[in-house]
């Protein structure tokens, strides 16, 4: 399989304790070239590649920098979501660990674009270690005057702050991820107020994943229209995704949008001892799964492509389970992620995944009734449509799609089917 | 000058066409045709929390439903509240609620009087499809003030609003979190070892049985039932604003002779009123602040008729004792000449009287357990029921309230003047004690009796009044958060103020933790008006004036803060300190 280096063209060039050794290879000239430009343009430039936010969601993420822009206020923020809890995600640890110079001059690029004068990077609390080689780099942007007041003599003030969470996947739910920065505990917040208006201390905020955020210099510096030709007309570029699971060689790196699944999952060493895959589960605990069948292996890995067989780029995490591990065993545990990750303050997440991880165990038990199934695809979907956050209404995706891919499973005496 | 017109958007809820100045929100737009979308976390007094999410809705051409609290209606949206959809959520969520809820509604204090019952009456649940999955069945947390059930708790959290944004307290939040969240105090302590002041706010917003005034009706039927007692009931200003409410009189009914005649119905010997305490209140109180002003006595003098209030400064001001009004509440002065003045004239041995207060006040049930309320033993107030209570037990001997034929007050502890009739608002401490100040100090006749500027619900408010040999400032305000305000200079020695009113709960007692169900600030303005009302309507407006009161100095008690009056009308306060420091 064909290697592209667009997203990770840095990986291994520089000396990522130095920013010396980053400007040797060019750094801060993505920077020194947006300053030249209106921030609107640049924006478009995102919009034009298509690029959708690498968090999970795939907002278009041009049009979320131009509606950032057009706020109006004072001391606008921009926050880098670093927070990577999905399961089986990965693919910001190589960022932040292999290029973090790239990602604090992503940031600053933003913070010129908007017109914001502070941004935070919220860190998930594992990736503690990282913190050491992230603070050096923006004590040494500091010193270079690439942070701090007016920047590269533009008049344009930019602090960067860099913040741990304390464990909670939920946070990285923006309104949770703003509270948990705020010093509150991180529970979602209704919206309005939206946090582009109203986020991070009151402040209009702007929140983007470390991937979203790390293209942006690349992009900046891509005279020859290199990631447009990559990919498809949709999908269009380069994408990070981490492969986990029962796979040779698990881990992260980046593919050209359109690459089939079978060859993402070759790259990743291919499934241990070449077993048949029970299930693939794509973007992490809140995303839909697949069986492993040739059809879905053929798939390219674009937006739409996946969309057709009912699963979703997400968090960009692909999840291999071999037919050692049984449906039921695999959902249970994803169940299992979200009894404990839930915050607890709606009705439908609180009490349905309760009920979800009863019925689960019934299944598995094979004690379960036709009814019983019926009431727990009910409450999944009342759980999709109702909770208050994002990880309510994804936290059955994977059920969901299980009952729809795999029906045989979902029976009074399903558990013999596995 | 007429408001600036908001701009109007348009939109269909049911297909019905609907114009809302923008910014409305779903639930409210469609509470404009007569449509009520079931909430649950949702109060009008307080922000959105959109937690229950009971209230979801169909919008076309949205996948997802949107919670009608929290949604603001835009241009053009169809809104849809009862397609099969969005029936079946709210039967679901309302499963999912019922299935982590203790079901035993037949021994609950707030069987049907409870939202949640209410609304699976409405959507006819009949047997709830899901399993119980109740943690912690059957644990009760009790205080002198306030019942805690956490198995009947649907987490909505409107008691934590009210603790936090109304009394800027805090004592109640969220712990935990997914299916093991709980509302409960810091560390889970007993809410009388936290910040928490009984003031009863959270359990007048609980939508179920989670949050309850302790409930006495037992204990004074008991008494009621005791030959050999003399049970005497006093009723506090804003219950009879408030207990018309619940009857189907409508907010703010006047309904004090009514009530009179239900307490009489009820069997108690004497119905009195605390009006004439309040007005008692005055006297001390109001010489007190002289006294003060004369001779160089702490200020600014702070009164001390709210129990929450007194609880709150012993919690969180200890340093700043001397300047809560030494004067007992009007409850406490009741109480004390009824064991002692009244029991003597009466001929009736002190032990022999049982005094029962109509509070509009959880706060009060622990006020009247105070040592210092108290002599040889004895409370002089034993039993302390709020208005919820009353109604509980009008209910229990089967009267139509609505109907009753009035009855005046039982002489002589029945007297009262306007001025006690408005202690029951915001502001009307202060406007009471002004009414006595002003005119003792001056030695004339006030020209104008309403003191306009303290009244209201500004969460703060102040006026100069001039007392002849000097201008006095004073504040009234009215929850804990806005207290705090006040404090902050008090406690630093720069707070320009001589007198300062301070009332817990939202518009004083007539929004008080005890009140009927259902209270709103919307609510409690109307029952202010009726105080001001039945003020207007009596023949005497200054506690000076109260025929009573002035025989009683003459006979019993000499003067104001003699040696007597002091240890029979005043009080001594305590620091409590932190039940746990870290």
């Amino acid at each position: 399989m064909e290697e592209v280096r667009f997203l990770t063209a840095n990986f291994g060039r520089y000396d990522t304790s130095s920013i010396s050794s980053y400007m040797n290879i060019g750094g801060f000239s993505a920077l020194k070239k947006a300053v030249t430009m209106d921030g609107e343009d640049i924006a478009a430039l995102i919009a034009a590649n298509k690029v959708k936010g690498r968090g999970g969601a795939a907002y278009d993420m041009g049009r979320k920098w131009s509606q950032a822009r057009a706020v109006k206020g004072k001391d606008k923020v921009i926050i880098c979501n670093a927070d990577e809890g999905e399961t089986t995600t990965f693919k910001d640890r190589e960022l932040i660990r292999q290029d973090p110079f790239n990602l604090i001059e992503a940031m600053i690029i933003a913070g010129y674009v908007m017109g914001a004068t502070d941004g935070y990077i919220y860190m998930r609390a594992e990736y503690a270690c990282f913190r050491p080689l992230l603070l050096s780099a923006i004590r040494q942007a500091e010193r270079y005057g690439f942070l701090g007041t007016d920047i590269l003599g533009r008049g344009f003030d930019f602090h960067l702050h860099l913040y741990s969470g304390a464990g909670a996947y939920v946070c990285g739910e923006g309104t949770a991820l703003i509270r948990s920065i705020e010093g509150k505990a991180g529970r979602p917040r209704m919206k309005p107020p939206f946090i582009k208006v109203s986020g991070l201390f009151a402040r209009p905020t702007c929140l983007n994943n470390v991937e979203s955020l790390s293209l942006v210099p690349h992009l900046l510096l891509d005279a020859e229209k290199r990631y447009a030709a990559l990919g498809t007309e949709e999908s269009r570029g380069t994408k990070m995704v981490s492969v986990a699971g029962n796979v040779n060689a698990p881990g992260a790196f980046e593919i050209p949008f359109g690459t089939p699944l079978g060859d993402i999952i070759a790259r990743a060493g291919g499934v241990q001892g070449g077993r048949r895959i029970r299930v693939l589960q794509l973007g992490g605990a809140s995303g839909k799964v697949q069986a492993g069948t040739d059809e879905v292996l053929d798939t390219p890995y674009t937006y739409e492509d996946l969309a057709a067989i009912g699963l979703t780029v997400g968090s960009g995490g692909i999840l291999v389970v071999d037919e050692r591990t049984s449906l039921i065993d695999f959902l249970r545990m994803n169940q299992e992620f979200f009894s404990e990750e839930c915050c607890g303050q709606c009705t439908p997440c609180r009490e349905g995944n309760v009920h979800i991880a009863r019925f689960l165990e019934k299944l598995q038990a094979g004690t379960i009734t036709e009814e019983e199934i019926g009431l727990m695809s009910g409450i999944a979907e009342v759980m999709s449509r109702s909770s208050l956050c994002g990880l309510g209404e994804t936290a059955q995706n994977t059920l969901l799609s299980a009952m729809r891919v795999f029906p045989e499973v979902f029976t009074a005496g399903g558990a013999s089917h596995e | 000058m007429s408001e600036p017109e908001k701009e109007l958007v348009h939109l269909t809820i049911n297909q019905i066409p609907v114009a809302v100045p923008k910014g409305t929100k779903i639930l409210q737009a469609a509470a404009k045709i007569h449509i009520d979308i079931p909430h649950l976390c949702f109060h009008e007094d307080q922000r959105i929390k959109a937690h229950c999410r009971l209230c979801s809705v169909e919008v076309t051409g949205r996948r997802r439903l949107y919670a009608a609290c929290s949604t603001e209606c835009w241009e053009g949206m169809e809104v849809h509240t009862d397609t099969p959809i969005v029936r079946s959520t709210q039967v679901a969520i309302l499963e999912l609620m019922l299935a982590n809820h203790n079901r035993d509604c037949l021994s609950c204090p707030r069987n049907q009087n409870c939202d949640l019952q209410h609304l699976v009456s409405r959507f006819n649940i009949q047997r709830s499809a899901l399993p119980s999955i109740v943690k912690d069945t059957g644990r009760i947390v009790t205080n002198p003030a306030i019942v805690r059930e956490p198995d009947k708790c649907i987490r909505c959290g409107r008691c934590i609003r009210a603790c936090k944004d109304v009394q800027g307290i805090a004592a109640l939040t969220y712990a935990h979190r997914s299916d093991d969240i709980v509302v409960t105090t810091a560390y889970d302590q007993p809410m009388e070892a936290t910040d928490c002041v009984l003031c009863g706010q959270c359990s007048l917003v609980c939508p179920t049985g989670a949050i309850v005034e302790r409930d006495r009706t037992q204990s004074v039927l008991r008494a009621l039932q005791d030959p050999h007692k003399h049970v005497i009931v006093q009723t506090a200003p804003a219950v009879r604003v408030a207990l018309g409410d619940a009857f189907g009189l409508g907010a703010g009914a006047i309904a004090t002779g009514q009530m009179v005649t239900a307490l009489k119905l009820l069997g108690f010997d004497k119905v009195f009123d605390t009006n004439f305490g309040a007005d008692l209140t005055i006297m001390e109180e109001g010489y007190e602040f002289l006294d003060r002003l004369q001779h160089g006595g702490t200020l600014p003098m702070l009164t001390s008729c709210c129990p929450a209030w007194v609880t709150y400064m012993e919690k969180e001001y200890g340093a700043c004792l001397a300047h809560l009004s030494t004067a007992k509440s009007p409850m406490g002065m009741f109480g004390a000449v009824a064991k002692t003045s009244y029991a003597e004239a009466a001929g009736i041995p002190r032990e022999d009287i049982v005094t029962v207060a109509i509070m509009p006040c959880t706060a009060k049930k622990a006020e009247a357990a105070r040592p210092e309320l108290g002599r040889g033993g004895r409370q002089d107030i034993d039993y302390v029921l709020t208005t919820r209570e009353l109604i509980k037990l009008i209910k229990y001997v089967g009267l139509t309230f609505h109907d009753l034929p009035e009855t005046p007050f039982d002489s002589p502890l029945g007297e009262a003047t306007g001025a006690g009739a408005i202690f029951g608002a915001t502001g009307g401490v202060m406007e009471a004690a002004l009414r006595t100040v002003v005119e003792r100090a001056t030695g004339k006749p006030l020209q104008e009796i309403e003191f306009s500027a303290v009244r209201g619900m500004e969460g703060i408010r102040e006026a100069t009044v001039d007392i002849g040999s000097r201008t006095v400032r004073v504040a009234v305000c009215h929850t804990l958060r806005n207290a705090a305000k006040l404090m902050a200079a008090v406690r630093s020695g720069t707070s320009p103020y001589d007198f300062i009113e301070v009332m817990a709960c939202p518009g004083g007692c007539a929004g008080g933790g005890g009140q009927p169900l259902g209270t709103t600030r919307a609510i409690t303005k109307e029952r202010i008006a009726s105080l001001y009302a039945i003020d207007r309507s009596l023949p005497h407006r200054k506690s000076h004036e109260n025929p009573v009161i002035q025989k009683l100095y003459e006979r019993d008690l000499g003067a104001p803060l003699s040696p007597k009056a002091h240890d029979l009308l005043h009080t001594t306060y305590h620091e409590i300190p932190p039940a746990c420091t870290f």
